[in-house]
């Protein structure tokens, strides 16, 4: 966190000022650890095996907040008899089929709700929303039917033992114990928790598990919907909780609407229904009037209740369309043209050469951004150039390179990850051709409606209906942001009245609004994201800085602060509360806006037929859920289990210690000879590749380093791509500190000089010693400062739940030297793929357990046909020469 | 004015001492708190972008992630940073794990094989009780604007300058360049700028000003403003002082002895100084002097000598030529 976000950091050295306990959890010894009370060094990509054992630590010691449990989450409901768990199946849940690599999840529904598993496999096409329940499930408020969600969850992490941990994480017993202790000792009625994580947690096969598990410590703990508690995203850019609120992602609508689905979504009211699902409860019931007025800040006056508000405009999904699957798609010639607005993929991905040899195949690419980065200038200077690979003569990608304004050359709002947004003013003009992406966008827009002008073909319709009219100003005539955030934030269509309250918006197409989680930000007319007071001058929640969704909320789900008849569980924890006396019978009060109906008392039950809000009853604080509960156990809306389970990074040394499926089962695996992976146990040479490497940012530089390597002040702090490695590592091998020394993965060969620091320890692991190397990801071939790129190690392997890269984790092989060049350096590394048995058999076993375990499917993709393509044929790669040499 | 009794040495007011009125502002400084510092060099970028510094230094020096070496012309903060086997107060970094730290270092052998981790297990066993430890530490140096500054007494030019915030500045346009300031400061601190070509004020003297053209505006140092942890903060020094004492008297009460403050003493041998370091461990291992002494200090002695010496030539010359008439 000191490392990434050392401004946000400040408030941690704060607390610790005030008797906070840091713990700091990381495979490396950082800015954070150097400030932390207490540093405990893990394996890298072991953290579910981590949390699971302090779950079990909490179970078996029962310091789970009994009454918080009992009553605010689903640890009551029993679970179907059909369902099996990884236990039973040796780290496959029930439902499995080993043809599609897919669960079938009727299994794991609540008992009587069988019937409702949705059959929907494919990733990121719905955004789930929350568990969909009908009628009530049985419950069993002692927690001691077999069944019931918390004696399933006992059962599944009853083997995540200490020293079952220790043996995993490479972490001592001690160590993990305290942490255990520090933990549940500070998570009472009188304490809360805060837990951090950031994308080393999310960007694994199994990310959506990590923070799974994490939430699910965090529930049993009472540390949710309380002050002081919570599970905090550390966002990597200054606005990524608004690029998913109002997204930049495939499968997303504004207000985390799904993108509608081709097949499945042919009209608006199917669309809705996906949303609502009608009888369900909870608050997406309104699922309706947030679609229509989305419709209507589109389309304007063209959307209309005849024509479904034009629902048929919007460009439909039909399957995975990722950053990813693009990117090869790109390579194989199905995608033409690319925007890259900000983002430096060449550097900043996953597969940097699968990054470079795609862009090099478009038609067109257009980046902007503030330097001529190296997603602009891959044709003629990426590595590939110089193996040959691109040839700049030859290479057809015509690039438009445009000059961006930078955060303070443009006014507009950030929303940072409490989903508070902020507004910022235009400090400066932008120099020269520099302009905003408001600007650029809303231009590019008016050319090409002037191109389609007159245009009487059916397609052309959705671009020369849009509602494309914002006011413009000075010079440049650049658009108005706070006109853009006013039909964000919606209003009356016929008096242009602000919508204070998403309550307000009307399915009838009498209201708009581009993002109904946003309504209220323009309140009254005014700006309310600009609100800058004090907070010596307001209570300590701060309700009158910024503006934070929805309502206006600081805290979701804050009705969980006080106990099932209202009161707060202690006064140290007031939050808000149920005040008798209020109102006409009584009203939710507090330091906050109440994530619940204002008037709706603890004591109201729904009737059996109540459904949607209606349906939640006064002491279900989860409102988004279909039963208003937490969720320890999740029966729908994941891919690849209702519980987090311990499996190995796709590229590990080790054999998973906890069951026979090696790791996740169901991760999206690209299989091509382009996409190599490292061979990992149960096969055959993954001594070939014997370390583990990990990435992370420095301080010093921002991402993909477009922002700080073309900086002379910030370039000169961290001049150069280096590798950290142990001093153990560096006797073994060689390394010479200041040196220089090559990473291999079966992708590629980098090269970096070395730094030998006592900040990364080798650990002990299954009775193995595992060397841990450390790279910044920082450079590329641009700027001032130049360096290899450690993104091009990685190979693409994804979460298939979100379709994130595995790119915190994977094997490698470290040599003292630099790397050979051109021509050389492919044939080094294809003599790597040699060794290791991956140069012919391009597909790695993915089912490793039960009858289907190695069997022939192995990944998404047929290989495509190429002159180096062999269809997967033998497992255990005949190789008479590979991991000889160690 | 050399004999002036305090001017050279032990506590005074800097400001008044050098000829302000009663009503000049209070004497300005740094009180810099290494135990929050988080070595994010917000500090040396912030200095060097509002007092328009170059960047010189593109080359990694692998010394942990200290890549600015040191104070000088081009580098008016300068973060340390300093890798040691040390234990700080309560913290347990928990960093090596006993099975298998390998004490009998170098370590040549392989590591990873199930007889190198017995014999690792068994070797490391010795010293019972006894944990493997490390930390961290990160300070951000900067020039220290000494009550007694021998830079500024040395200058022949009067481009050095002690302002009425009682700081020490240099003014581009009077320096010289003569270098006479360079090896009085004890610190290390003042330099002359060597370049890079088109650089402004090649060849003069450069330093922190504790941003001088700041102060007059009544605005904090760009580098204490920049600091997100509050390690560096700015103030009256005098409130400095009470500061330092109360933080230092707190971690040792938590436990961390070693906690310490350097030049908040109005009696050492520069009279106190302007930058107060609370530190975490000796002087020298973040490489500061750990006794620093005004290097003009002893000039009254010296011209004192120097007058009794030439008096002596003088007498001894003229008895000299009387012996000759004679």
């Amino acid at each position: 966190m000191a490392e990434a976000h050392p401004v946000g950091f400040q408030w941690v050295v704060e607390a610790k000022a005030r008797g906070a306990k840091i713990i700091h959890i990381d495979p490396r010894f950082t800015r954070t650890s150097a400030l932390a009370d207490t540093f405990v060094p893990l394996r890298v990509g072991s953290d579910i095996a981590f949390l699971g054992g302090i779950v079990n630590y909490v179970l078996t010691n029962e310091l789970d907040f009994r009454d918080y449990v009992v009553a605010y989450t689903n640890a009551a409901t029993i679970v179907s008899d059909d369902f099996r768990d990884t236990d039973d199946l040796d780290g496959l849940f029930s439902g499995f089929d080993p043809e599609t690599r897919t669960y079938d999840t009727t299994s794991w529904q609540y008992a009587t709700q069988e019937g409702d598993a949705g059959d929907d496999n494919a990733p990121m096409q719905h955004e789930t929303h929350g568990i969909q329940v009908d009628g009530d499930p049985p419950r069993d408020e002692t927690l001691q039917h077999p069944n019931c969600v918390y004696q399933v969850l006992k059962r599944h992490y009853a083997r995540y033992t200490p020293e079952m941990v220790a043996r995993t994480c490479g972490v001592s017993e001690e160590a993990f114990l305290e942490v255990c202790r520090a933990w549940t000792e500070n998570s009472t009625r009188d304490r809360t928790t805060a837990l951090v994580y950031s994308v080393g947690w999310t960007q694994h096969s199994v990310g959506v598990q990590y923070i799974r598990t994490g939430a699910i410590l965090q529930l049993l703990l009472g540390n949710i919907g309380r002050p002081g508690g919570g599970i905090m995203a550390l966002r990597g850019h200054a606005s990524i909780q608004g690029s998913t609120d109002i997204p930049t992602l495939f499968n997303l609508l504004p207000g985390y609407l799904p993108m509608p689905n081709a097949e499945e979504h042919t009209s608006l009211e199917e669309w809705v229904d996906s949303v609502r699902h009608p009888g369900a409860k909870g608050f997406w019931s309104k699922a309706p009037a947030y679609a229509v007025n989305l419709l209507k800040a589109y389309w304007g006056e063209a959307a209309t209740p005849e024509n479904d508000f034009c629902f048929d405009y919007i460009p439909k999904i039909t399957g995975d369309h990722g950053t990813y699957r693009t990117v090869l798609d790109m390579i194989d010639g199905k995608v033409k043209g690319y925007f890259l607005l900000g983002q430096n993929p060449a550097v900043g991905s996953a597969h940097g050469k699968a990054q470079r040899l795609g862009m090099a195949n478009l038609d067109w690419l257009v980046v902007r951004d503030l330097f001529e980065i190296e997603s602009a200038t891959f044709w003629k200077d990426s590595p590939e150039v110089a193996t040959g690979e691109i040839v700049p003569e030859e290479c057809a990608t015509e690039v438009f390179l445009m000059p961006a304004a930078s955060h303070v050359e443009k006014e507009g709002t950030f929303t940072q990850t409490q989903r508070m947004l902020q507004w910022r003013e235009k400090a400066v003009e932008p120099p020269g051709d520099c302009r905003s992406e408001l600007w650029f966008l809303y231009h590019l827009g008016l050319m090409v409606r002037e191109r389609l002008a007159g245009s009487t073909d059916e397609r052309d319709r959705p671009i020369l209906d849009l509602a494309w009219d914002y006011p413009t100003h000075g010079e440049h005539a650049e658009p108005s942001a706070l006109d853009v955030l006013k039909e964000i934030n919606g209003y009356d269509i016929a008096t242009g009245r602000p919508l204070s309250s998403f309550s307000e918006m009307q399915a009838d197409g009498s209201t708009l609004g581009g993002c109904w989680i946003y309504t209220g930000v323009y309140k009254d007319g005014v700006n309310q994201a600009a609100r800058r007071k004090p907070r010596s001058e307001q209570s300590w929640v701060a309700p009158e800085w910024g503006w934070a969704w929805p309502a206006d909320r600081r805290m979701l789900y804050n009705r969980a602060s006080a106990d099932p008849d209202g009161k707060p569980w202690s006064e140290r924890k007031a939050y808000v509360w149920w005040d008798a006396d209020a109102g006409e019978a009584g009203e939710w009060t507090g330091h906050d806006v109440p994530d619940f109906e204002k008037t709706k008392p603890p004591s109201y039950r729904p009737g059996p037929d109540d459904d949607g809000v209606a349906g939640i009853s006064g002491v279900d604080p989860f409102i988004m859920q279909g039963d208003g509960k937490g969720a320890l156990y999740v029966p729908s809306g994941l891919l690849d289990g209702p519980m987090p389970s311990h499996y190995e990074p796709v590229e590990s040394p080790f054999r998973n210690p906890v069951y026979g499926q090696q790791s996740n089962p169901v991760r999206k695996q690209y299989v091509r000879p382009g996409n190599r992976m490292n061979p990992s146990p149960p096969e055959l040479h993954a001594d070939v590749f014997p370390f583990v490497f990990t990435t992370s940012r420095l301080t010093e530089h921002h991402t993909a380093g477009a922002m700080s390597r073309y900086v002379d002040r910030l370039a000169e702090l961290q001049p150069e791509m280096f590798v950290e490695v142990s001093p153990e590592l560096a006797a073994e091998r060689g390394l010479d500190n200041g040196g220089w020394a090559t990473i291999v993965t079966a992708r590629a060969a980098i090269e970096a000089r070395v730094l030998v620091t006592d900040r990364l320890m080798p650990l002990r692991v299954e009775d193995q010693v595992v060397h841990q190397v450390w790279l910044p990801y920082h450079w590329g071939q641009g700027g001032i400062v130049t360096g290899d790129s450690a993104n091009d190690l990685f190979g693409i392997t994804l979460d298939p739940n979100v379709l994130i890269q595995e790119s915190k984790v994977g094997t490698c092989d470290v040599r003292p030297g630099r790397r050979p060049t051109g021509t050389d350096l492919t044939a080094f590394v294809a003599e790597y793929q040699r060794r290791s048995g991956v140069d012919l058999d391009v597909a790695r076993p993915i089912v490793t357990t039960g009858p289907a375990a190695f069997g022939d499917d192995c990944g998404d993709e047929t290989p495509r046909p190429g002159p180096d393509d062999q269809q997967p044929d033998d497992q255990q790669p005949h190789d008479d020469v590979s991991g000889d040499q160690r | 004015m050399i004999g002036g009794k305090n001017s050279l040495s032990g506590p005074v007011d800097p400001t008044a001492n050098a000829g302000y009125a009663g009503d000049h502002p209070k004497r300005k400084g740094f009180f810099t708190d290494t135990s929050i510092c988080i070595g994010c060099k917000a500090c040396e970028v912030a200095c060097k972008e509002w007092n328009d510094v170059p960047a010189t230094h593109f080359d990694m020096t692998a010394t942990s992630y200290d890549n600015s070496h040191s104070l000088n012309a081009n580098q008016w903060r300068h973060v340390a940073f300093i890798e040691q086997p040390n234990r700080l107060g309560r913290q347990d970094p928990g960093l090596r794990p006993r099975e298998v730290t390998d004490l009998g270092m170098p370590a040549l052998a392989p590591t990873d094989t199930a007889a190198a981790v017995q014999e690792h297990a068994a070797t490391a066993g010795s010293g019972e009780g006894e944990k493997p430890d490390f930390r961290w530490l990160m300070s951000s140096d900067v020039c220290k604007h000494c009550t007694h500054a021998a830079c500024l007494d040395v200058c022949p030019t009067g481009s050095l300058f002690r302002t009425e915030f009682g700081t020490v500045v240099v003014q581009d346009d009077i320096c010289n360049g003569c270098g006479y300031c360079v090896p009085a400061c004890p610190y290390g601190v003042i330099d002359r700028r060597q370049g890079p070509d088109g650089a402004k004020n090649v060849g003069i003297a450069q330093k922190c000003t504790l941003c001088y053209d700041r102060l007059v505006d009544g605005q904090t140092p760009a580098c204490a403003q920049s600091c997100p942890t509050q390690s560096i903060q700015f103030g009256d020094v005098d409130e400095l002082r009470e500061r330092a004492n109360t933080r230092v008297a707190q971690l040792q009460e938590a436990g961390i002895m070693d906690a310490r403050l350097y030049g908040n003493d109005p009696h050492d041998g520069v009279g106190g100084s302007g930058s107060i370091f609370l530190l975490l461990d000796e002087p020298e291992v973040y490489g500061l002097p750990p006794d620093p002494i005004v290097t003009t200090a002893d000039l009254p002695h010296m011209f004192n000598r120097a007058s009794v010496a030439a008096a002596t030539l003088l007498v001894g010359a003229a008895l000299a030529f009387a012996g000759r008439r004679s």
